[in-house]
């Protein structure tokens, strides 16, 4: 398991330069000085910091040195520094970053619970009222717009009904510490983790589904019925242990765009995540910070998929023969 | 009806089991007025070809019918229940602990994600008897009763870590978990090699003496219900033709369909066969091929030999078996002829070329003097093509034109026995045996020296085969063809081959001609493969 | 080559295929579900092309005070935005753009993932996984995140959405159609075209592609579903083109007073919302009237 994992590792260190080598190339694609670009486009711009910057990215070197100047840099954690928040983005992101996975964890969480309870309960019960109900709602959120059903949920619990906050961690002054301050943010937090989990949920819904159908028709289940086992336990211990095999791959690709989807959930719940700060970013046309937070959450995205490669293998006995 | 017991003796009667297909079938039943009594220790063989109905009776007493087939009457009557009539708990109650069944595929019977031992245990809790302790010692006594090597050991692993083989002696002592009075096996041995079923076949033989069950055997194989049957049941089109003794159906057929059945067996004992005398034709030499797979960072990679110096030629005319288990190489060998894959090592010659030495273009026109028949008449043929473009594809290819190659299409589909009008139709409209047809109209298109047969006939039923080989032999003889022909059957290969190859891990370990090779097997494993050949006895008597 | 011209050349003996089975499109239409898409779709189609007959004046244009709510005045039925835009006439001209970038984009995508994924399943060794690895890198990265880093350093047009929804789309199309190659290249009948001596151009066109088409048109209509998605969302963003009224642009623009005036909000988003839920139900039966063996126990 530790070769297994160490493997992953350093696959996840090439993808990881891949990616960089992506960004340095992405700078480039954008019009003008790549210094003044990196240092936040025209205007407001410092002279010497200008200078400074292409000493430090090589600029005035051949592209291969540019590049090797660059992978250098990030190899030591520095990403650059932010001119229009007067902040390194590394240290930028690191303040940023609990809030993100707090809320992305927690969407990841309610997803895979809810749509592998509701997707197995549609496959139990297939062509059933129960069944179409479920599908149908599967459908109906797969097809929202993220950030649209955000909105809708503010109108309705923050506005209409008054449950919930609409935006931010935690309430601004109001000093609560402790088990307070965690029932304040959890608060907060539940109206953006439940939008950001409902597109998600539809999706395991329908993996789900999908799967146990297609495992309820193999050899073994005809095996698992000849024994005389109760309709239950085949379901549970026969079909759903299998079916969950592609719902754990799926989990691994949906990774990528459960980060990208928080850029918008964070957006429209003022959440102080780093999909909030890749907003802001945008707004003031802050690269530098831009392309640093793609490298971080790209890099969210491969620990996570280590962590999904390493559970399929806990569950998976065949795997050491499959590959 | 009898509200009675069912008779002693008799461990299951079935009376006039009628069981309905999905409308837009191509009969409304599959299963059409059939009954029988299973005798307590008695080995019952149901014996059919594909679509007889055979497989569904045995589902049907166990309640696993498909859920497009339904009962449409009849019963099942074991000991004072109706089995047809009892609910879902009923049928519960009944499955592993009255009657329990082994099925055909072993390597997808088993639950990939549950250890064997566990698989064995959940029997006895399926029906609530014994601790958790006792069934895994339970289990272990059971693994060791159907001969699986370190029972200790292997009720721990988990079945991709077991062979066919073994995964089927796993399969049948959870079957035998609670000691139940019937046991029906649905082809237990059909995807086994030779040698494992012949084993298999023991093995449940000797259960059913040692434990007197009644055992409900579903097979198409003839030499199988030789070795094995008490009595024998031949269904045709889901109704009995005939049933009796063992001894008296297979010696002394009193029906018309059973006697061909029998007849269309080949026989063991190679007919006599002119030395074919022409010039050679091909000639293979030190061909060899490694597969290398897995093999990550950390692990060494693992290496199967498909292919280990093997040589042989082929004279006009003449026809050269290549007999072998899965896993022997045969397949590999000849696709590795075919160039399509490339070997290591080695050389094909067809005349002065040397087809291993062809690249690109060249040996693209080289193909055509050499062609190949499929084993699997449904993935063989291109289901968006037209019988007719699927036969002209190969000359238009080589610069015929489209028309020329029409013309001569007609004519061979004469030759193999199909109608002019299969040319505008798909493949599939048409039946496996015509597939086949249509497979070597295909191959004889290119006017090819040689031809390759890779288990040509292993998917068809045994009348198709039997005239499938006679078309083979007959076209053969009149385009004076060389013929490579792979198989894993020995009754097939003794019919039709003038020289035969035995292979084993990629290595001929013996070559001699047909009727050498079966009266004097020399290597050690020729002999097990033909001690393991089924319906021996029939042969002799 | 001259094989080749020597092919079309001669006279197609060949009769015409006869209609096979049951046709797809009267599959289709025998699945409630996808009809019910058919007719949204068609809906929208018609707003789009509509849209500068019955909205000839410039959908930006302020044509009545701010903040009317719907259903009030019958010249802005759906009641105006906070600067007294028409909210009908943006929902009309927004169709146009979403179905152009869903459509333009997939087809982009499919062009980038189709020979990729092809070369990758048929030619297979190195190839493959040089490919596959290149594939694996975009499917890693956060998606919409490449997308957003992508149009704002390409500044925001149509033609920067296009381009980065296709460039983050294409991965599984090349998965899929390597997935359905590699099966389909180790099937006897493409072996059999192999060993007739039939080039692998006309392989890769006659025997194997045509088998991938079904997963590929299933695949594609959900693609563009997705892609209408991430276009609203970037519009959401103010990365949409500014010429161009969208409905992820009016959701953007009316979420600050979402407060007082819900309808401008509201309209746009269950516009995107009908559109995608049509484009998904219209993939589902596709797929069930392509793909019948995996649907029949649906």
């Amino acid at each position: 398991m530790a070769g297994f994992i160490a493997q992953r590792l350093a696959k996840g260190v090439l993808v990881l330069a891949a990616i960089v080598v992506l960004n340095f190339f992405l700078i480039r694609l954008a019009p003008g000085d790549p210094a003044v670009v990196m240092a936040g486009e025209a205007g407001a711009t410092d002279e010497i910091f200008v200078a400074q910057l292409r000493t430090k990215f090589a600029l005035d070197q051949s592209l291969p040195g540019q590049l090797a100047a660059y992978l250098g840099s990030i190899a030591t954690l520095d990403l650059g520094y932010s001119v229009r928040q007067q902040m390194p983005v590394a240290t930028l992101i690191g303040e940023r970053l609990p809030a993100t996975l707090l809320l992305t964890g927690c969407a990841f969480l309610i997803s895979i619970a809810l749509g592998v309870l509701l997707g197995a309960l549609a496959a139990r019960r297939a062509g059933s009222l129960a069944d179409t109900a479920i599908t149908g709602l599967a459908l109906l959120f797969y097809a929202t717009p993220l950030f649209w059903v955000s909105l809708m949920a503010i109108i309705l619990f923050s506005v209409r009904l008054e449950w919930l906050p609409s935006f931010g961690f935690e309430t601004v002054g109001a000093g609560y510490t402790g088990l307070a301050r965690a029932a304040d943010i959890a608060q907060h937090l539940v109206l953006p983790a439940l939008t950001l989990g409902l597109f998600f949920m539809a999706v395991y819904v329908r993996m789900t589904r999908a799967s146990m159908l297609e495992v309820s028709r193999l050899d073994f289940v005809k095996t698992a019925r000849a024994k005389g086992l109760t309709e239950g336990v085949i379901q549970r211990r026969h079909i759903l242990r299998n079916a969950l095999l592609p719902v754990v791959t799926l989990a691994g690709l949906q990774a990528g765009t459960l980060v990208g989807g928080a850029v918008l959930t964070e957006t429209v719940f003022a959440w102080p995540g780093i999909g909030r700060l890749m907003y802001d970013a945008l707004l003031q046309r802050d690269y530098n910070l831009l392309l640093g937070v793609f490298v971080v959450s790209s890099a969210m995205v491969l620990i996570f998929n280590l962590v999904t490669d390493v559970v399929y293998r806990a569950v998976d006995p065949r795997i050491e023969v499959a590959r | 009806m009898d509200q009675a017991l069912t008779p002693p003796g008799v461990a299951v009667a079935v009376r006039d089991l009628r069981l309905a297909l999905p409308h837009g079938g191509d009969r409304p039943n599959a299963v059409d007025g059939v009954s029988f009594d299973l005798l307590a220790g008695e080995i019952l063989c149901l014996v059919g070809e594909s679509g007889s109905g055979k497989s569904m009776c045995a589902h049907a007493l166990m309640g696993l019918l498909p859920k497009a087939v339904t009962v449409a009457g009849g019963s099942i009557r074991l000991g004072q229940t109706d089995l047809l009539a009892q609910d879902a708990a009923g049928w519960r109650d009944t499955r592993g602990r009255r009657i329990a069944m082994v099925f055909q595929e072993p390597m997808t019977a088993l639950n990939p994600l549950m250890r064997i031992g566990d698989q064995m245990a959940e029997m006895f809790e399926a029906h609530g008897l014994l601790t958790p302790r006792e069934r895994r010692a339970r289990a272990v006594a059971l693994a060791r009763e159907v001969g699986l090597p370190d029972p200790e050991g292997i009720v721990r692993a988990y079945p991709h870590q077991l062979s066919g083989g073994q995964r089927q002696r796993a399969m049948i002592a959870m079957a035998l978990a609670l000691e139940p009075a019937i046991l029906v096996a649905d082809e237990p041995t059909t995807a086994l090699d030779v040698t494992t079923q012949a084993q298999i076949l023991k093995l449940i033989r000797d259960l059913q003496r040692r434990r007197n069950m009644a055992v409900l055997f579903i097979t198409h194989d003839f030499g199988v219900v030789t070795d094995i049957a008490d009595r024998v049941l031949v269904l045709r089109q889901g109704r009995v033709v005939e049933e009796g003794p063992a001894a008296a159906v297979l010696g002394a057929p009193r029906e018309a369909y059973t006697q061909a059945l029998l007849a269309a067996v080949p026989a063991m004992n190679p007919p006599a066969r002119p030395a074919p005398d022409g010039p050679k034709t091909i000639e293979v030499a030190g061909l060899s091929k490694t597969y290398v797979t897995g093999g990550g960072w950390w692990r060494a990679p693992r290496t199967v030999a498909a292919a280990r110096d093997v040589s042989f030629a082929l004279r006009r005319g003449e026809t050269l078996g290549l007999v072998g288990e899965s896993g022997s190489g045969k397949s590999s060998v000849a696709r590795l002829v075919m160039r399509l894959i490339e070997p290591d090592l080695g050389t094909v010659r067809l005349g002065d070329t040397d087809l291993t030495r062809l690249n690109g273009e060249g040996l693209r026109q080289a193909r055509s003097r050499i062609q190949m028949v499929f084993q699997d008449p449904f993935a063989s043929l291109n289901p968006r093509r037209t019988v007719g473009q699927i036969i002209t594809d190969g000359p238009v290819a080589h610069g015929v034109s489209r028309f020329d190659a029409m013309e001569r299409a007609v004519r061979l589909l004469a030759l193999v026995g199909l109608d002019a009008r299969a040319l505008e139709r798909f493949p599939h409209e048409f039946s496996g045996g015509q597939r086949q047809r249509i497979g070597i109209a295909r191959a004889l298109a290119l006017e090819p020296e040689v031809l390759v047969a890779d288990e040509a006939v292993s998917a068809l039923d045994v009348s198709v085969q039997a005239q499938v080989l006679t078309l083979l032999e007959d076209l053969k003889a009149r385009f004076g063809l060389s013929m490579l022909f792979i198989t894993h059957d020995l009754r097939v290969a003794a019919q039709i081959c003038d020289r035969i190859a035995v292979m084993r891990r990629g290595e001929i370990v013996e070559l001699k001609t047909a009727a050498e090779l079966f009266a004097n097997p020399e290597h050690p494993y020729t002999r097990d493969l033909l001690a393991a050949v089924p319906g021996r006895a029939r042969d002799a008597a | 080559m001259s094989r080749a011209i020597a092919m079309t050349d001669s006279p197609p003996a060949a009769p015409p295929a006869p209609a096979r089975r049951r046709s797809p499109l009267a599959a289709i239409l025998r699945h409630p579900g996808a009809v019910l898409g058919l007719v949204i779709l068609a809906g929208a189609i018609g707003a789009a092309l509509l849209a500068p007959v019955l909205y000839p004046a410039s959908p930006w244009r302020m044509v009545q005070r701010p903040f009317i709510p719907p259903f009030t005045l019958d010249r802005v039925p759906l009641g105006t935005d906070a600067l007294g835009r028409d909210i009908a006439a943006g929902l009309m001209h927004g169709a146009g753009v979403s179905l152009l970038v869903g459509l333009v984009s997939t087809l982009a995508a499919l062009l980038i993932g189709v020979p990729l994924g092809a070369l990758a399943g048929y030619l297979g060794g190195r190839v493959d996984d040089a490919l596959m690895r290149f594939t694996e890198l975009f499917q890693t990265v956060p998606s919409f995140a490449l997308a957003i880093v992508l149009v704002a350093i390409l500044q925001p047009s149509l033609g920067s959405m296009i381009l980065a929804i296709a460039l983050v789309s294409w991965p599984p199309v090349t998965r899929l159609v390597r997935g359905e190659v590699l099966s389909l290249r180790s099937r006897e009948y493409v072996q059999a075209a192999v060993v007739t001596g039939q080039t692998t151009f006309t392989i890769l066109r006659r025997e194997v592609l045509p088998n991938t088409l079904s997963p590929i048109v299933v695949l594609a209509s959900l693609m563009v579903a997705t892609a209408i998605l991430l276009e609203s969302s970037l519009s959401f963003l103010g990365l949409g083109d500014p010429n161009r009224m969208s409905w992820g642009f009016m959701v953007g623009a009316g979420r600050t007073v979402i407060r007082q005036a819900w309808w401008i909000t509201a309209f746009p988003g269950l516009a995107i919302l009908l559109t995608v839920l049509a484009l998904n139900l219209i993939g589902e039966g596709l797929n069930d009237a392509l793909n019948p063996r995996l649907s029949r126990e649906r």
